[in-house]
Protein backbone atom coordinates (compact mmCIF):
# COMPACT_ATOMS: atom_id res chain seq x y z
CA UNK A 1 0.00 0.00 0.00
CA UNK A 2 3.11 2.26 0.54
CA UNK A 3 4.37 2.16 -2.40
CA UNK A 4 0.80 3.13 -4.38
CA UNK A 5 0.75 5.69 -1.45
CA UNK A 6 4.12 7.55 -3.20
CA UNK A 7 3.09 7.22 -6.33
CA UNK A 8 -0.09 9.17 -6.30
CA UNK A 9 1.85 11.75 -4.46
CA UNK A 10 1.11 11.21 -0.41
CA UNK A 11 3.48 11.31 2.51
CA UNK A 12 6.78 12.75 1.69
CA UNK A 13 10.45 13.62 2.90
CA UNK A 14 9.52 17.25 4.02
CA UNK A 15 12.96 18.82 3.24
CA UNK A 16 10.63 21.65 3.42
CA UNK A 17 10.14 21.84 7.01
CA UNK A 18 14.04 21.28 7.56
CA UNK A 19 14.51 24.41 5.98
CA UNK A 20 11.95 25.99 7.95
CA UNK A 21 14.01 25.42 10.93
CA UNK A 22 17.09 25.67 9.80
CA UNK A 23 16.04 29.29 8.40
CA UNK A 24 14.86 30.19 11.70
CA UNK A 25 18.25 29.26 13.73
CA UNK A 26 20.50 31.31 11.18
CA UNK A 27 18.20 34.26 11.22
CA UNK A 28 18.39 33.97 14.92
CA UNK A 29 22.18 34.13 14.73
CA UNK A 30 22.05 36.70 11.78
CA UNK A 31 20.02 39.32 13.59
CA UNK A 32 22.53 39.22 16.87
CA UNK A 33 24.84 39.76 15.51
CA UNK A 34 26.91 43.61 17.17
CA UNK A 35 29.90 45.05 15.61
CA UNK A 36 32.14 45.57 18.22
CA UNK A 37 31.55 49.51 18.06
CA UNK A 38 28.34 48.24 19.05
CA UNK A 39 29.55 46.63 22.42
CA UNK A 40 31.81 49.29 23.48
CA UNK A 41 29.41 52.08 23.04
CA UNK A 42 26.66 49.39 25.29
CA UNK A 43 29.57 48.50 27.80
CA UNK A 44 30.58 52.54 28.10
CA UNK A 45 26.76 53.24 29.00
CA UNK A 46 26.41 50.66 31.17
CA UNK A 47 29.71 51.25 32.91
CA UNK A 48 27.92 55.21 33.40
CA UNK A 49 24.36 53.75 34.71
CA UNK A 50 25.95 50.95 37.10
CA UNK A 51 28.47 53.64 38.70
CA UNK A 52 25.56 55.90 39.78
CA UNK A 53 24.53 53.08 42.36
CA UNK A 54 27.56 50.93 42.85
CA UNK A 55 31.51 50.91 42.47
CA UNK A 56 32.22 48.04 39.85
CA UNK A 57 35.86 46.72 39.16
CA UNK A 58 35.31 48.07 34.85
CA UNK A 59 38.57 46.36 34.01
CA UNK A 60 37.32 43.23 34.96
CA UNK A 61 33.48 43.48 32.55
CA UNK A 62 32.98 40.90 30.51
CA UNK A 63 29.70 41.04 28.08
CA UNK A 64 28.49 38.23 25.63
CA UNK A 65 26.08 37.13 23.66
CA UNK A 66 24.96 33.42 24.51
CA UNK A 67 23.69 31.53 22.14
CA UNK A 68 22.22 28.12 21.41
CA UNK A 69 19.73 26.66 19.19
CA UNK A 70 17.28 28.21 20.10
CA UNK A 71 17.55 31.68 21.85
CA UNK A 72 20.14 34.07 22.44
CA UNK A 73 20.63 35.61 25.77
CA UNK A 74 22.87 39.05 26.78
CA UNK A 75 24.98 37.96 29.38
CA UNK A 76 26.83 40.79 31.45
CA UNK A 77 29.34 39.68 34.04
CA UNK A 78 30.38 42.84 36.25
CA UNK A 79 32.01 42.51 39.90
CA UNK A 80 31.17 44.69 42.12
CA UNK A 81 33.23 46.60 44.67
CA UNK A 82 31.05 48.22 46.94
CA UNK A 83 26.92 49.31 47.06
CA UNK A 84 26.55 53.09 47.00
CA UNK A 85 25.06 54.03 50.48
CA UNK A 86 21.58 54.91 50.05
CA UNK A 87 21.85 53.49 46.73
CA UNK A 88 17.86 53.81 46.34
CA UNK A 89 17.18 57.09 46.28
CA UNK A 90 20.26 58.32 45.20
CA UNK A 91 19.91 61.28 42.87
CA UNK A 92 22.36 62.82 40.22
CA UNK A 93 22.36 66.51 41.93
CA UNK A 94 24.12 68.31 39.22
CA UNK B 1 2.87 64.51 -11.51
CA UNK B 2 5.54 63.38 -8.78
CA UNK B 3 6.64 60.14 -8.87
CA UNK B 4 6.41 56.99 -6.68
CA UNK B 5 10.36 55.73 -6.73
CA UNK B 6 10.41 52.04 -6.05
CA UNK B 7 13.63 49.88 -5.70
CA UNK B 8 13.49 46.37 -6.57
CA UNK B 9 15.96 44.92 -4.55
CA UNK B 10 17.23 41.23 -2.81
CA UNK B 11 20.58 40.87 -1.98
CA UNK B 12 21.13 37.53 -3.07
CA UNK B 13 21.77 37.30 -7.27
CA UNK B 14 19.69 35.59 -9.53
CA UNK B 15 16.22 35.64 -7.39
CA UNK B 16 14.64 37.46 -10.11
CA UNK B 17 15.20 41.39 -9.08
CA UNK B 18 15.65 42.39 -13.34
CA UNK B 19 12.50 40.16 -14.68
CA UNK B 20 10.34 41.44 -11.69
CA UNK B 21 11.02 45.26 -12.28
CA UNK B 22 10.80 44.39 -16.70
CA UNK B 23 7.87 43.05 -15.91
CA UNK B 24 6.29 45.47 -13.11
CA UNK B 25 6.98 47.90 -15.62
CA UNK B 26 5.73 46.88 -18.42
CA UNK B 27 2.43 46.33 -16.47
CA UNK B 28 2.66 49.69 -14.72
CA UNK B 29 2.57 51.29 -18.49
CA UNK B 30 0.13 49.06 -19.76
CA UNK B 31 -2.24 49.91 -17.16
CA UNK B 32 -1.67 53.82 -18.10
CA UNK B 33 0.43 54.90 -15.99
CA UNK B 34 3.89 56.59 -17.00
CA UNK B 35 6.80 54.53 -16.10
CA UNK B 36 10.50 54.54 -16.49
CA UNK B 37 13.16 51.57 -15.24
CA UNK B 38 16.10 52.44 -14.31
CA UNK B 39 18.99 50.25 -14.28
CA UNK B 40 21.33 51.05 -11.93
CA UNK B 41 23.29 47.82 -12.13
CA UNK B 42 26.63 49.82 -12.88
CA UNK B 43 28.68 47.57 -14.86
CA UNK B 44 26.66 44.63 -15.29
CA UNK B 45 24.00 45.71 -17.13
CA UNK B 46 21.04 43.76 -17.80
CA UNK B 47 17.82 45.53 -17.74
CA UNK B 48 17.74 46.63 -21.42
CA UNK B 49 18.44 43.00 -22.57
CA UNK B 50 15.28 41.74 -20.67
CA UNK B 51 12.87 44.33 -21.78
CA UNK B 52 14.28 44.00 -25.16
CA UNK B 53 15.75 47.48 -25.43
CA UNK B 54 19.33 46.85 -26.01
CA UNK B 55 20.01 47.64 -29.33
CA UNK B 56 18.08 51.10 -28.97
CA UNK B 57 20.66 52.33 -26.08
CA UNK B 58 23.02 55.47 -26.57
CA UNK B 59 23.61 57.39 -23.89
CA UNK B 60 23.12 56.07 -19.97
CA UNK B 61 22.43 57.46 -16.76
CA UNK B 62 26.31 58.06 -16.14
CA UNK B 63 26.37 59.97 -19.36
CA UNK B 64 23.70 61.95 -17.28
CA UNK B 65 24.94 62.58 -14.10
CA UNK B 66 28.65 63.21 -16.63
CA UNK B 67 26.82 65.72 -18.32
CA UNK B 68 27.76 64.32 -21.54
CA UNK B 69 24.09 64.41 -22.52
CA UNK B 70 20.41 65.72 -21.75
CA UNK B 71 18.23 63.63 -19.41
CA UNK B 72 15.94 63.01 -22.28
CA UNK B 73 18.37 61.41 -24.81
CA UNK B 74 19.57 58.89 -22.44
CA UNK B 75 15.70 57.80 -22.16
CA UNK B 76 15.02 54.65 -24.53
CA UNK B 77 10.95 54.97 -25.47
CA UNK B 78 9.71 51.28 -25.50
CA UNK B 79 7.51 51.26 -28.54
CA UNK B 80 5.50 48.11 -27.47
CA UNK B 81 3.89 50.14 -25.11
CA UNK B 82 2.94 53.87 -24.60
CA UNK B 83 4.68 55.49 -21.76
CA UNK B 84 7.37 52.83 -20.54
CA UNK B 85 10.81 53.96 -20.70
CA UNK B 86 14.32 52.57 -19.41
CA UNK B 87 17.09 54.67 -18.43
CA UNK B 88 20.29 52.26 -18.86
CA UNK B 89 23.10 51.74 -16.92
CA UNK B 90 26.60 52.36 -17.68
CA UNK B 91 28.19 49.15 -19.10
CA UNK B 92 31.74 49.90 -19.05
CA UNK B 93 32.02 51.96 -15.49
CA UNK B 94 31.75 50.84 -11.99
CA UNK B 95 29.86 51.06 -8.75
CA UNK B 96 31.98 54.39 -7.71
CA UNK B 97 30.95 56.24 -10.66
CA UNK B 98 27.99 57.45 -8.84
CA UNK B 99 27.13 58.64 -5.54
CA UNK B 100 23.67 58.72 -3.16
CA UNK B 101 23.26 61.85 -3.50
CA UNK B 102 23.48 61.81 -7.40
CA UNK B 103 20.87 59.48 -7.65
CA UNK B 104 18.38 61.31 -5.52
CA UNK B 105 18.69 63.66 -7.70
CA UNK B 106 18.31 62.22 -10.82
CA UNK B 107 15.55 60.95 -9.25
CA UNK B 108 13.95 64.27 -8.24
CA UNK B 109 14.73 65.39 -11.97
CA UNK B 110 13.00 62.72 -13.49
CA UNK B 111 9.74 62.89 -10.55
CA UNK B 112 7.71 65.29 -12.60
CA UNK B 113 7.31 63.74 -15.64
CA UNK B 114 6.49 60.22 -14.51
CA UNK B 115 3.75 58.12 -12.35
CA UNK B 116 6.35 55.44 -11.49
CA UNK B 117 10.54 55.30 -11.43
CA UNK B 118 11.46 51.64 -10.93
CA UNK B 119 15.03 51.33 -9.79
CA UNK B 120 16.67 47.55 -10.42
CA UNK B 121 19.09 47.49 -7.55
CA UNK B 122 22.47 45.36 -8.39
CA UNK B 123 23.07 42.57 -5.69
CA UNK B 124 24.77 42.60 -2.86
CA UNK B 125 24.61 45.05 0.05
CA UNK B 126 27.49 47.34 -1.24
CA UNK B 127 27.76 50.74 -2.84
CA UNK B 128 25.56 50.20 -5.53
CA UNK B 129 22.87 48.54 -3.33
CA UNK B 130 23.09 51.61 -1.19
CA UNK B 131 23.51 54.44 -4.48
CA UNK B 132 20.14 52.36 -5.73
CA UNK B 133 18.40 52.65 -2.46
CA UNK B 134 19.13 56.05 -1.72
CA UNK B 135 16.86 57.68 -4.82
CA UNK B 136 13.80 55.15 -3.32
CA UNK B 137 10.92 55.84 -1.28
CA UNK B 138 9.30 52.38 -1.28
CA UNK B 139 10.80 48.82 -1.60
CA UNK B 140 10.01 45.49 -3.16
CA UNK B 141 12.05 42.99 -2.17
CA UNK B 142 12.44 39.68 -4.13
CA UNK B 143 13.50 36.50 -2.52
CA UNK B 144 12.94 32.63 -3.69
CA UNK B 145 11.70 30.13 -1.61
CA UNK B 146 15.40 29.15 -0.17
CA UNK B 147 17.57 29.25 2.67
CA UNK B 148 20.28 31.63 1.43
CA UNK B 149 17.66 33.98 -0.33
CA UNK B 150 15.31 34.35 2.67
CA UNK B 151 18.84 35.16 5.03
CA UNK B 152 19.87 37.45 2.11
CA UNK B 153 16.80 38.92 2.10
CA UNK B 154 16.35 39.53 5.58
CA UNK B 155 19.85 41.15 5.89
CA UNK B 156 18.44 43.76 3.04
CA UNK B 157 14.82 44.74 5.02
CA UNK B 158 17.05 45.52 7.89
CA UNK B 159 19.13 48.08 6.06
CA UNK B 160 15.89 49.42 3.94
CA UNK B 161 14.07 49.44 7.81
CA UNK B 162 16.92 51.90 8.73
CA UNK B 163 16.82 53.69 5.61
CA UNK B 164 13.40 54.60 6.47
CA UNK B 165 12.13 53.35 3.34
CA UNK B 166 8.14 52.67 3.37
CA UNK B 167 6.18 50.60 2.84
CA UNK B 168 8.47 47.79 1.87
CA UNK B 169 6.66 44.41 0.59
CA UNK B 170 7.55 40.95 -0.66
CA UNK B 171 7.60 39.61 -3.68
CA UNK B 172 8.55 35.15 -3.47
CA UNK B 173 9.62 34.36 -6.74
CA UNK B 174 9.61 30.55 -8.48
CA UNK B 175 7.59 28.96 -6.23
CA UNK B 176 6.77 25.48 -7.14
CA UNK B 177 3.20 24.80 -5.96
CA UNK B 178 3.24 21.12 -6.15
CA UNK B 179 6.45 20.88 -3.89
CA UNK B 180 5.04 23.29 -1.76
CA UNK B 181 1.86 20.75 -0.99
CA UNK B 182 4.52 17.85 -0.74
CA UNK B 183 6.12 19.67 1.85
CA UNK B 184 9.58 19.88 -0.07
CA UNK B 185 9.51 23.86 -0.20
CA UNK B 186 9.32 26.55 2.20
CA UNK B 187 5.56 27.93 2.11
CA UNK B 188 4.82 31.52 1.74
CA UNK B 189 3.57 31.49 5.60
CA UNK B 190 7.03 29.92 6.18
CA UNK B 191 8.81 32.94 4.86
CA UNK B 192 6.79 35.50 6.16
CA UNK B 193 6.95 34.50 9.85
CA UNK B 194 10.16 34.94 9.24
CA UNK B 195 10.79 38.47 7.27
CA UNK B 196 7.04 40.10 8.74
CA UNK B 197 7.17 41.94 5.57
CA UNK B 198 3.50 42.49 3.81
CA UNK B 199 3.49 40.08 1.15
CA UNK B 200 2.83 41.88 -2.58
CA UNK B 201 2.83 38.77 -4.84
CA UNK B 202 3.86 35.53 -5.70
CA UNK B 203 5.30 34.40 -8.72
CA UNK B 204 5.19 30.72 -9.65
CA UNK B 205 7.92 29.16 -11.47
CA UNK B 206 6.95 29.66 -14.93
CA UNK B 207 9.39 28.31 -17.80
CA UNK B 208 7.74 31.58 -19.55
CA UNK B 209 10.18 33.79 -17.75
CA UNK B 210 12.69 32.29 -19.99
CA UNK B 211 11.15 32.18 -23.06
CA UNK B 212 10.00 35.87 -22.62
CA UNK B 213 13.70 36.98 -21.86
CA UNK B 214 15.03 35.04 -24.70
CA UNK B 215 12.61 36.91 -26.74
CA UNK B 216 13.47 40.17 -25.08
CA UNK B 217 9.78 41.04 -24.11
CA UNK B 218 8.55 41.23 -20.82
CA UNK B 219 5.56 38.76 -20.30
CA UNK B 220 2.95 41.33 -19.13
CA UNK B 221 3.10 42.99 -22.05
CA UNK B 222 1.29 39.83 -23.90
CA UNK B 223 2.06 36.61 -22.78
CA UNK B 224 -0.90 34.70 -20.91
CA UNK B 225 0.90 32.95 -18.78
CA UNK B 226 0.55 32.17 -14.75
CA UNK B 227 3.77 34.51 -13.87
CA UNK B 228 2.27 36.98 -16.74
CA UNK B 229 -0.80 37.35 -14.29
CA UNK B 230 1.27 36.82 -11.23
CA UNK B 231 3.50 40.29 -12.62
CA UNK B 232 0.17 41.95 -13.70
CA UNK B 233 -1.33 41.54 -9.91
CA UNK B 234 1.50 42.90 -7.94
CA UNK B 235 1.69 45.95 -10.29
CA UNK B 236 -2.52 46.23 -9.47
CA UNK B 237 -1.75 46.23 -5.88
CA UNK B 238 1.16 48.90 -6.02
CA UNK B 239 -1.18 50.96 -7.78
CA UNK B 240 -3.47 50.38 -4.76
CA UNK B 241 -5.97 47.90 -6.27
CA UNK B 242 -6.99 45.23 -3.99
CA UNK B 243 -6.45 42.03 -5.72
CA UNK B 244 -6.58 38.31 -4.33
CA UNK B 245 -4.34 35.95 -4.62
CA UNK B 246 -3.57 33.50 -7.34
CA UNK B 247 -4.80 29.85 -6.45
CA UNK B 248 -1.35 28.67 -7.26
CA UNK B 249 -2.15 24.89 -6.79
CA UNK B 250 -4.34 25.28 -9.74
CA UNK B 251 -0.41 25.53 -11.29
CA UNK B 252 0.73 22.58 -9.51
CA UNK B 253 2.35 20.34 -11.54
CA UNK B 254 1.19 16.92 -10.69
CA UNK B 255 1.49 15.09 -14.10
CA UNK B 256 1.93 11.61 -14.46
CA UNK B 257 5.16 12.13 -15.93
CA UNK B 258 6.41 13.96 -12.92
CA UNK B 259 5.13 11.25 -10.22
CA UNK B 260 6.64 8.66 -12.26
CA UNK B 261 9.95 10.27 -12.52
CA UNK B 262 9.51 10.82 -8.53
CA UNK B 263 8.70 7.29 -7.78
CA UNK B 264 11.98 5.79 -9.01
CA UNK B 265 14.12 8.71 -7.36
CA UNK B 266 12.61 7.72 -4.01
CA UNK B 267 13.95 3.98 -4.99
Amino acid sequence: MGFLKNFFGGSSSGSGQTAKNRLRIVLVHDRTDISPQLLEDLRQEMIGVLTKYMDIDTSKIELDLDRDEQAVAFVANVPVLRIKRGSGTWVEDD
Amino acid sequence: MGARVIVTTSGKGGVGKTTSTANIAAALAKFGKKVVAIDADIGLRNLDVVMGLENRVVFNFIDVIDGNCRLNQALVKDKRVPNLYLLPAAQTRTKDAVNPEQMVALCNQLKSDFDYILLDCPAGIEGGFKNAAAGADEALVVTTPEIPAVRDADRIIGMLESMGKSPIRLIINRLRPEMVQEGDMLAQDDILDVLSIPLIGIVPEDESVIKSANNGEPMTMSLNSPAAQAYLNIAERIMGNDVPLMDLNAYADHSFLRRIKKFFKRR
